[in-house]
């Protein structure tokens, strides 16, 4: 397997200490296995999120994720700039398009950046995780290398939005993607490819500011998880891994329901799939554990 | 002239439109709608929002500045972009409604104690103050957004979710003195100010 | 004697496709010699190869064959194959008819071989009634089309025509040509953006353009094929296709007469009176005008601002009200809408953009937008680019004023509102200039009881008689049986059938194009007028051989009647849906070939019998009726006689047995040309020959008819009502017979027909009338 390398760009709660922690121990992980060479940009800015907008206008955001391009076309010359959050990937993708699109947006961008000496390129290509390990690897080549199979775990694939929406995977449709539930069964897993909540908005950064709403969301989405009968919930994105994981217990007091599903992000899966130790896969990171990734990880 | 003639005028005129085209992100696709509700029925909050976007739209079209830019909708926008990828005119909807939310904030005339608002207030001042976001601190701000009495309150209720997190190592004390950031800051913010200022200068005035 | 001695029958058997393998051939060879006293009767592994085909036209060629039965497929299949018109021919359908309808098991090998044998028999007996076609020679090639009406339509008519080489006489009552458009500022652009423009705000998208209409009128001008006749109209119009004999008369009176070969009606649209509308005002301001006067206020601007008609103040500010008196279930408004008065305001709203600047507020209140063709969408987001507001909305009303003020309900947002503004534009409908429909005096009859019908007459006749009262004035002045124009279809515009005949009317040979078919704007009528002209041309050849028209393109059969049986009842003359049939000094039928669709309305309207077609009669279908072979009452094997209407019935059918559904082995299956050609004998002579029971499949009728011939199913429908005295004479049960609407897509229905009609059989028992 040729050595792949790419630009890392991890964003801020993927960070040690931070709520998903337990993806970036797990992308490492992966990365080891799938023989991935992750160079993390230097200094790296937060994006600003989908939720930045309320004091941070466009340009300013756009300048944010600007300064991460311009950055790693800096350091980490002709390598694709690869995010593993949803909000981080969309962030920068779409500034890098509307830069591109807009020249006076880009003439203006640059304006600012020299003021950090910072000069922006913009052609350098924004991939999420999910695409290189689906476009770039491919779906032959990650079941190949599976040592572990993850029989007997019946996984619902839950995509969410940003993830999805609106660049996505190519040739993935909007409304039923496919790619996840494809990798789950390369890994040994059962998926269920008519999950109907897989790209089910989770409420994103309103989870904080308007519970109430978000958490009736969470709920449509686990429990159709429970009406597939499915031991756990995989997703690539973190915030929809936090907001599915962590609110159950607040949602089991207001609705009366009795949820204690594990979410579990997609490289925790490959991790264990290739063999690596629970620890390795950052399965110590769940709040609700998902026990049959553990017995297989510790076979 | 009279307030209720002058109201008449500024009726299906395009003057509220041409503000919203000149100031709000993406607001020159606003006159592209065609109202075919789509993205009402596709968004998840749907039912929360007063106005929701085809309405919105309308509502430019029709003048009503005031009731657009002080209503709670645009706020409901969880990012989603549902509307976005149905929109069969390929509205930036999303965008749209970040944008006008934008506007509204930056005239002041935002809804008191819109959560959503504030919240969106502290995480970008959170963000900038070392140019990452520090998680403690933001749960902290939010849950004493309204003040002392009920952030504890607020604190108390989300106290196991916190000692869960921070039993998966997924939330750490430490964040709260100094935290990660970047190194460069103070160019950070810079840049940003000179971006504001850029954009700034492209405001036309409106009335 | 003589006669008969001239005549060699045949039957060409296939075994192909199948028909080797199910049915004993040995036996289906015994049938046409034995029952179906054939003279020569041959199989053929593959009937419809070249080797197939060449032994049959050896036989015809070489041992005087004169009739020949073509026993194998469908007759709506191979149909080039046996394309055969120098004899008498006839197809007999085993293939989908019965091995193809019935299951391959050994249990129904009997009937199904029964099914085989019965329909050879049928055809055998057919054949022996039928005769060759051939042409009656009424009318020779006549190049000359007559296009009636100057506008855009009748233009491109004209020349589409002419450059074809045929010599066109252009007909318009006004001083000019160029019509509506001639008025128009600009046109709604005929060509959507190109393929790949984005959608964004500042694409490059469609404007309004130049209407074109000058370079069209020297075009037709400077044409040696056109003839142009100005402040002309058409007098009088007698004949058929292929001889019409036109008088074309000026204002003063001189008359031209023309021989004509076919004709294309195009004489447009009027506006819908804005003086019905009180809601609106239009009497009550200068500033609220219709649409087409708006094109009148552009084109005044010249390259300066347009400006209000009161006072002259540029417009600041204008308002489209559109589908005004369009879509109303109100009496005297539109039941129906122009369908293109959207694209229209959006044109002008544009206009105000170009002329008046950007700052120029339009509002566009529409219902329902509707952007018809291929550039609609491209040019409704060409306004919504340029700044036009479009809001759905009902306006309630307009009032006059220094600036006009509008009520409204903006239909979005749920709420009332009033705007000012400078002018008032109303989208008005479109009015088809016909003429006086020719059945519009019985379609007002149809459903009143007798009190209510003398009352009508007498208003009728009282209407005609007064000098004063508003008559819809003749367009064609036709000298036909059946009035002097093309009747309508609805809401007094002049189609025939929708789905599958467009610019057909119910008179062959004269084709209506353009709005006064339906509704529509110069990028659609321009097709329309090429369509209309492509047809009027093949009339011209098709009389000229003296084939039919649609749907019976190139039969050479033609109907006649026996003089001496006919007791001048007239009702072939009334029943005709293509008024093709005159009466004569003597008022017997005068038959015009060249009108006539031969469906056979008139044959099944004949009480006395006395009308036929060479190669299909009373006795052709009678005879296959009769050669079916009854079965005794204790074989229990019932006979379902089903008269199908060959252009829907009979391939749902064919379809039906091809997508494996199974019919009941108990069907024989005759095709009609129409069911409007069914004879009530037909029926009596099955009931009392002991067939169990009968159904008759025929097209959809009434308003959203589906019947190739417009009114035949319906006739037929009224004809059999008479059913039920045959068989309370007989002391029949009456659910024995029905009449059914049978569309060609109903593969799964008709078959499903036959067998409910089984399950009749099985419970009320068989027919008692088996010998």
């Amino acid at each position: 397997m040729a050595k792949r390398e790419y630009s890392y760009y991890p964003g801020c709660s993927s960070q040690k200490g931070a709520s998903s922690s337990n993806l970036m121990k797990s992308v490492d992980t992966m990365c080891q296995e799938l023989d991935i060479q992750l160079n993390e940009i230097p200094d790296w800015n937060c994006c600003s999120a989908s939720i930045g907008y309320a004091s941070g206008s466009e340009l300013p955001r756009l300048t944010l994720s600007a300064r991460n391009i311009a950055l790693s076309e800096e350091h980490n010359k002709n390598q694709e700039i690869v995010a593993t959050c949803a909000a981080c990937w969309l962030a920068t993708k779409e500034a890098a398009e509307r830069l591109k699109e807009d020249e006076s947006m880009f003439a203006e961008a640059n304006t600012a950046l020299a003021e950090a000496g910072l000069k922006l390129q913009n052609t350098t290509p924004i991939k999420h995780m999910a695409e290189v390990i689906i476009e770039d690897i491919g779906l032959d080549e990650i079941k190949a290398g599976v040592k572990k199979p993850l029989e007997g775990i019946k996984i619902a694939g839950y995509v969410g939005c940003q993830t999805n929406r609106p660049f996505g995977i190519a040739g993935e449709s909007f409304e039923n993607p496919m790619y996840l539930d494809h990798l789950v069964d390369s890994l040994g897993a059962d998926s269920i490819p008519t999950y109907e909540k897989k790209v089910q908005c989770c409420g994103g950064a309103l989870a904080f500011s308007e519970p109430e709403k978000s958490q009736e969301m969470i709920k449509g989405i686990i429990e159709a998880a429970y009406d597939n009968e499915a031991d756990m919930i995989a997703t690539p994105c973190p915030l929809c891994q936090a907001n599915v994981e962590i609110y159950q217990d607040q949602i089991n007091e207001k609705y009366n329901t009795k949820f204690n599903i594990p979410v579990v992000y997609y490289s925790q899966l490959i991790s264990v799939a290739y063999g690596r130790s629970a620890s390795d896969a950052a399965l110590d990171g769940q709040l609700i554990k998902a026990k049959k990734l553990e017995d297989i990880a510790g076979k | 002239m009279s307030e209720m003639n002058k109201a008449m005028i500024e009726q299906y005129r395009n003057s509220f439109l041409s503000e919203v085209e000149a100031n709000v992100e993406e607001g020159e696709w606003v006159k592209m709608c065609m109202q075919c509700g789509v993205c009402s029925g596709s968004c998840p909050l749907g039912k929360h929002w007063a106005h929701p976007p085809q309405e919105i739209f309308m509502m430019i079209r029709a003048g009503k500045r005031d009731e657009v830019l002080t209503s709670d909708s645009m706020w409901m926008c969880t990012s989603c972009y549902n509307c976005i990828v149905r929109c069969p005119r390929q509205l930036p909807i999303t965008h749209i409604m970040h944008g006008l939310a934008t506007y509204a904030k930056k005239l002041g005339l935002t809804p008191k104690n819109q959560p959503t608002a504030k919240f969106a207030e502290i995480f970008w001042n959170n963000m900038m103050k070392k140019g990452r976001v520090n998680e403690l601190k933001l749960g902290l701000s939010l849950y004493f957004k309204d003040g002392f009495g009920p952030g504890i309150k607020e604190a108390l209720r989300n106290k196991d979710l916190g000692m869960k997190m921070m039993k998966a190592k997924r939330m750490a004390a430490s964040e709260f003195f100094g935290g990660h950031g970047v190194k460069d800051v103070s160019g950070l913010q810079k840049m940003i100010k000179k971006a504001q200022e850029l954009e700034d200068a492209r405001m036309k005035k409106f009335d | 004697m003589s006669e008969v001695a001239e005549k060699k029958f045949a039957a060409y058997i296939c075994t192909g496709c199948g028909i080797g393998d199910r049915l004993d051939t040995g036996e289906l060879e015994q049938t046409a010699s034995r029952d179906g006293r054939m003279n020569v009767v041959k199989m053929h592994e593959m009937l419809c190869n070249k080797e197939g085909v060449q032994m049959i036209r050896d036989d015809i060629a070489n041992d005087g064959v004169t009739h020949a039965v073509i026993v194998g497929c469908s007759r709506r299949a191979k149909v080039e194959a046996f394309d055969i018109t120098d004899i008498a021919m006839t197809r007999c359908n085993i293939r989908e008819a019965v091995i193809w309808a019935r299951p391959d098991t050994d249990e129904n090998k009997k009937t199904t071989q029964e099914m085989a044998n019965d329909y050879i028999r049928m055809s055998c007996g057919e054949i022996k009634q039928m005769n060759k076609p051939s042409p009656s020679g009424q009318q020779g090639r006549n190049p000359n089309v007559l296009v009636v009406g100057g506008g855009v339509t009748g233009m491109t008519a004209a020349l589409e025509a002419a450059e074809a080489g045929y010599t066109v006489h252009l007909v318009e009552k006004t001083g000019a040509l160029g019509g509506h458009v001639a008025q128009l500022h600009k046109r709604v652009p005929f060509k959507a953006a190109p393929v790949g423009t984005p959608n964004s705000p500042d694409a490059n998208l469609p404007m309004p353009e130049d209407t074109g209409i000058a370079d069209m009128i020297s075009a037709v001008e400077g044409n040696d094929n056109i003839k142009v006749y100005l402040n002309s109209t058409i007098t009088k119009t007698s004949g058929a296709p292929g001889r019409f004999s036109v008088d074309i008369s000026t204002e003063s009176g001189d008359t031209t007469t023309e021989n004509i070969g076919s004709i294309v009606q195009a004489t447009g649209f009027k506006l819908y009176d804005p003086e019905n509308l009180p809601e609106f005002n239009y009497a009550g301001s200068p500033d609220i005008i219709t649409n087409l006067e708006m094109e009148a206020l552009a084109n005044a601007a010249g390259d300066g601002p347009i400006k209000r008609p009161s006072d002259g103040k540029e417009v600041t500010s204008v308002l489209f009200v559109q589908d005004a008196g369009q879509n109303s279930s109100d009496e005297d408004r539109l039941p129906y809408d122009s369908g293109i008065g959207d694209l229209v305001s959006i044109k002008q709203a544009l206009y105000f953009k170009h002329h008046n600047g950007d700052g120029c507020d339009t509002t566009i209140c529409y219902n329902n937008l509707r952007t018809p063709g291929a550039p609609g969408e491209d040019f409704y987001r060409s306004g919504q680019k340029n700044g036009v507001i479009f809001t759905k909305s009902d306006v309630k009303e307009v009032t006059p004023g220094d600036s006009l003020t509008v009520k409204m309900h903006d239909k979005i947002l749920d709420e009332d509102a009033e705007v000012k503004v400078d002018l008032v534009v109303l989208d008005l409908g479109m009015v088809p200039n016909s003429g006086p429909d020719p059945y519009a005096a019985n379609e007002a009859l149809e459903g009143m009881s007798d009190e209510e019908r003398a009352e009508e007459l007498e208003a009728q006749e009282a209407h005609a008689a007064d000098e004063n009262s508003i008559k819809v004035e003749s367009i064609l002045n036709l000298d036909y049986r059946q009035g002097t124009d093309l009747p309508h279809l609805k809401h007094g515009f002049t189609d025939s059938h929708f789905i599958c005949f467009p610019y057909e009317t119910r008179r062959t040979g004269i084709y209506a194009a353009g709005p006064v078919r339906r509704p529509m704007d110069i990028r659609q009528a321009m097709d329309d007028a090429t369509g209309a002209a492509m047809k009027a041309i093949q009339e011209i050849e098709n009389a000229a051989q003296g084939r039919a028209a649609h749907p019976r393109v190139g039969d050479l059969s033609y109907p006649s009647f026996r003089k001496e049986g006919c007791t001048q009842c007239k009702r072939c003359t009334v029943e005709c849906p293509f008024g093709a049939i005159d009466e004569d000094e003597e008022r017997y039928p005068q038959y015009n070939e060249s009108r006539c669709r031969r469906c056979g309305t008139c044959m099944g309207a004949c009480p006395v019998r006395v009308i036929s077609f060479e190669n299909y009669s009373v006795n052709t279908v009678g005879a296959q009726i009769k050669e079916c072979d009854i079965p005794e009452e204790w074989d229990e094997k019932p006979r379902i006689l089903v008269l199908a209407c060959e252009n829907d019935a009979y391939p749902a059918l064919d379809q039906a047995a091809i997508s494996g559904v199974e019919i009941s082995p108990w069907a024989r299956v005759v095709p009609v040309r129409c069911l409007g050609s069914t004879s009530l004998s037909w029926v009596t002579d099955a009931l009392n020959n002991g067939y169990d029971g009968i159904i008759m499949m025929g097209c959809k009728r009434g308003d959203d008819y589906q019947c190739h011939f417009v009114r035949g199913s319906a006739m037929a429908n009224e004809r059999m009502a008479k059913v039920g005295d045959t068989l309370e004479s007989l002391n029949l049960e009456p659910e024995r017979v029905v009449v059914e609407e049978v569309a060609i897509t109903d593969i799964d229905r008709a078959p499903q027909l036959i067998q409910d009609m089984a399950d009749t059989i099985e419970k009320i028992g068989l027919s008692p009338f088996k010998f």
